[in-house]
């Protein structure tokens, strides 16, 4: 996009953007820009666009404004009372508010990562077809359809070493001709968006911020393989995200970038989105597909793999949306120069959502192989409220948690997975020191228990009995032989599972055990959590040497438990108290415990 | 299973108008795989799945009402009772839980009256805990209905209900 022609000013109306006022934002940018007759005083015309998530949603509304004098800017947090100001100064004066830009951090988030996906995402429209041609879009289909056999593209994909986004990492390529390789004239693609896994939303933002890459690496897709459907199937928690695909597949209809004989190119697709209605286990591709044909959405065992026998009986491929999302990169800059980033076995980059403990939360772009210390403190500026590090929780309900001391892993799926993680999705939730792992493990469990679909003995009962020890071990009723109880049957469920959720979910435990089996033997053994979080364990004070008289900690207390004046030390009813552990979080001293 | 013998139960005495079930159902009845787009459109109709409306779809799409509430109960998204005017959900994903959810949770429940997925005797409200809504940034965070509330704390708890106590009961349809 040339930055010459004219004024562009470009605001966040992704789900994040939008829940902090965005729409508001633009209102009063269109109408302030109207009133004052912006485009007649400066000459040129202001064009505002709205862009999809880019990635940095905790400092939403974000407005970027290019203008030719004066470059990019961008300035966060912006409420809609500000925007007049904006229009005067920045605009019409040509002064940047140098108090209000962005402050420096946002550079280095933004410059700290390659951005290669997410390339569209809060640069252009998500709703405007022109915006995504602009961009060279829906140029590699032509590319394929014009240039390549469709072996041609299975072997550029090969080629490139893509790995499946969603989490188990089969190489893409090889996916694409097993599906090709199965007998049939009719075959099914499936975008997989049931981004379940708590702690990841890159799928969604790339659905909303990108639409049109993801149609156009299905395109791609079904030419290789030689399918005529496809159906994207969408989390019901995302109405933003169907809304904006929907919208888009409407619009590729209308230009006859979708249907029959697309750009008299003699290829047809069709595609359809389905709506998901709650499920976790629905990401598991046997149960996704239970699903569209409208039963409960229970895995049944493999073989026959979806290839040979999937949707309705017949071949079908499934991928995440973020696969989808790199298709087109692929062929537009070609398998060699894809392959050249990420490391000898994990290519190209990958999208994490990194969230929890950690100051600046988002969706950060890297190169596959970057070590995690760096994602963590160089991108998103480390640890928030001055705590210290303790893990990071990796591939989510499936995953594990890697400590501090392995904190130099490379980010890709083998170095993940040897440290006891996995790449699952991609979620990074980062815990301080006031995170208790024995409390995140009984969280995850308790997901996964009530998210297994129950088909199968191990996963329905064995994850139930687990959670059980752990409900118990956190409320002060451990036995010395817990440990080894949840260790043995964590290895016998993941051993015995039929899908994937049974087979992952005793991770978590069996990881935290692994990295931190004191903080387990403190719970059963002294009867105390040394992270201050399982509130049966615990009794607060204020630590009368760290106080530093604040009062921040009687503000967060919900129910006047905090008896303080200016200038005093903070005292703790301990009979009012509820445990809600408001104070303990407000503390930035550390001087509640 | 329970719930569905529970609304058999309590049948609805009230007349149901099957129209807009039926108007579903139409646009649907062709599609391969319609049981899910046609039960989230009668949802969206009448709020939750009446007894008298799934019998219905069983006997137009051929399929047997065993499997309608297999599917029904299988799925979070559905719902076999009448719901709250202002449906509130937090969010109680990793993100969430490691900022401190339990307690917004905990003190929804404590001001409302009501447990997960329970619904107010007056109408007013539904509760409900939800697994990630993938606005992590803003965690932890709430929703009432399609307005998204962020950084919540447990003192917004309770100006998000004084503000919903003074909105009218009825929606604007």
């Amino acid at each position: 996009m040339s930055e010459k022609d004219g004024i562009k000013i470009l605001i966040c109306q992704g789900t994040g953007g939008i829940s902090m006022g965005a729409k508001d934002v633009e209102a009063a940018f269109v109408r302030h820009l109207a009133e004052k007759g912006v485009d007649a005083v400066i000459g040129k015309r202001c064009d505002i666009i709205k862009t999809g998530c880019r990635g940095l949603c905790a400092n939403d509304v974000l407005v970027d404004i290019i203008t030719p004098e004066q470059g990019r800017v961008t300035y966060d947090f912006v409420k809609p009372e500000e925007v007049e100001k904006i229009i005067d100064e920045h605009l019409v004066k040509k002064e940047t508010i140098e108090k209000r830009k962005a402050k420096p951090y946002y550079n280095q988030f933004v410059n700290a990562q390659m951005r290669v996906v997410m390339t569209g995402c809060g640069q252009i429209d998500p709703e405007s077809l022109n915006a995504y041609l602009e961009e060279d879009g829906f140029k590699a289909i032509e590319k394929c359809i014009r240039g390549m056999k469709p072996d041609e593209v299975i072997e550029e994909v090969k080629k490139s070493g893509l790995r499946g986004r969603g989490g188990g990492g089969f190489p893409t390529g090889t996916k694409w001709s097993f599906c090709k390789a199965s007998p049939g004239n009719h075959k099914y693609l499936i975008c997989n968006a049931d981004e379940g896994d708590p702690g990841a939303f890159m799928d969604r933002s790339l659905l909303e911020g990108d639409p049109f890459c993801i149609i156009e690496g299905m395109m791609i897709a079904a030419y290789a393989i030689g399918c005529d459907f496809g159906y994207v199937y969408v989390r019901a928690e995302y109405p933003l995200a169907v809304q904006r695909l929907q919208h888009a597949i409407d619009i590729c209809y209308e230009k006859n970038y979708l249907g029959k004989n697309i750009q008299g190119w003699g290829f047809d697709f069709d595609m359809r989105i389905k709506m998901g209605a709650g499920a976790f286990v629905c990401g598991e591709e046997t149960a996704l597909m239970a699903s569209i044909e409208g039963f409960r959405g229970m895995s049944r065992p493999r073989p026959p793999f979806p290839a040979v026998r999937g949707l309705w009986g017949k071949p079908t491929n499934i991928n995440n949306v973020e696969t989808f999302a790199n298709v087109r990169h692929i062929i537009n800059r070609g398998a060699d120069w894809y392959a050249s980033l990420g490391t000898d076995t994990t290519k190209g980059t990958k999208i994490f959502a990194v969230t929890g403990k950690v100051k600046h939360t988002g969706l950060v772009e890297v190169p596959a192989g970057m070590k995690i210390r760096e994602v963590i403190y160089d991108v998103c500026g480390g640890i928030a409220n001055n705590r210290k590090f303790k893990a990071v929780q990796a591939g989510g309900p499936s995953g594990g948690c890697i400590p501090a001391e392995i904190l130099d892993t490379p980010v890709d799926y083998d170095s993940l997975i040897k440290a006891g993680a996995m790449m699952g999705s991609g979620g990074l939730v980062v815990m301080d020191e006031t995170t208790c792992m024995v409390d995140v493990s009984r969280f995850f469990l308790n997901f996964t228990r009530m998210e297994s679909c129950g088909k199968c003995v191990p996963c329905r009962i064995g994850l139930k009995v687990m959670l059980d020890i752990l409900e118990r071990i956190t409320e002060g009723r451990g036995e010395p032989s817990d440990i080894e109880t949840l260790k043995d049957l964590g290895i016998a469920i993941k051993k015995s599972s039929l899908c994937g959720l049974g087979q992952t979910a005793p991770n978590p435990i069996l990881s935290t055990i692994n990295y931190f089996r004191d903080e387990y033997e403190a719970h059963i053994n002294d009867k105390r959590c040394p992270s201050n979080c399982c509130k049966e364990l615990l009794l607060w004070q204020v630590v009368v040497d760290k106080c530093v008289k604040c009062g921040a900690c009687k503000k967060a207390c919900p129910v006047d438990a905090i008896v303080w004046e200016k200038g005093e030390i903070a005292y703790l009813d301990k009979e009012k108290c509820t445990k809600c552990k408001s104070c303990y979080d407000a503390c930035r001293f550390m001087a509640i415990e | 299973m329970s719930e569905a013998v529970e609304q058999r139960e309590e049948e609805q005495t009230e007349e149901i108008d099957l129209e807009p079930a039926n108007r579903v159902i139409d646009k649907f009845i062709d599609m391969p795989g319609n049981l899910m787009p046609v039960l989230q459109g009668v949802q969206d109709e009448y709020g939750y799945i009446p007894r008298i409306a799934a019998d219905l779809i069983a006997e137009r799409l051929n399929v047997y009402p065993s499997q309608i509430y297999g599917v029904l109960t299988f799925y979070a998204q559905f719902h076999l009772k009448p719901r709250g005017r202002f449906i509130i959900r937090v969010c109680v994903g990793t993100a969430c839980h490691v900022q401190g959810a339990t307690r917004i949770v905990e003190t929804f429940y404590d001001k409302l009256g009501i447990g997960h997925a329970e619904t107010t005797p007056d109408l007013r409200y539904t509760f409900e805990k939800v697994a990630c809504l993938g606005a992590c940034g803003m965690a932890p965070l709430a929703m009432v209905n399609d307005a998204t509330y962020g950084s919540m704390t447990v003192q917004k708890v309770e100006e998000i209900i004084n503000d919903y106590n003074q909105r009218p009961l009825k929606s604007g349809k």
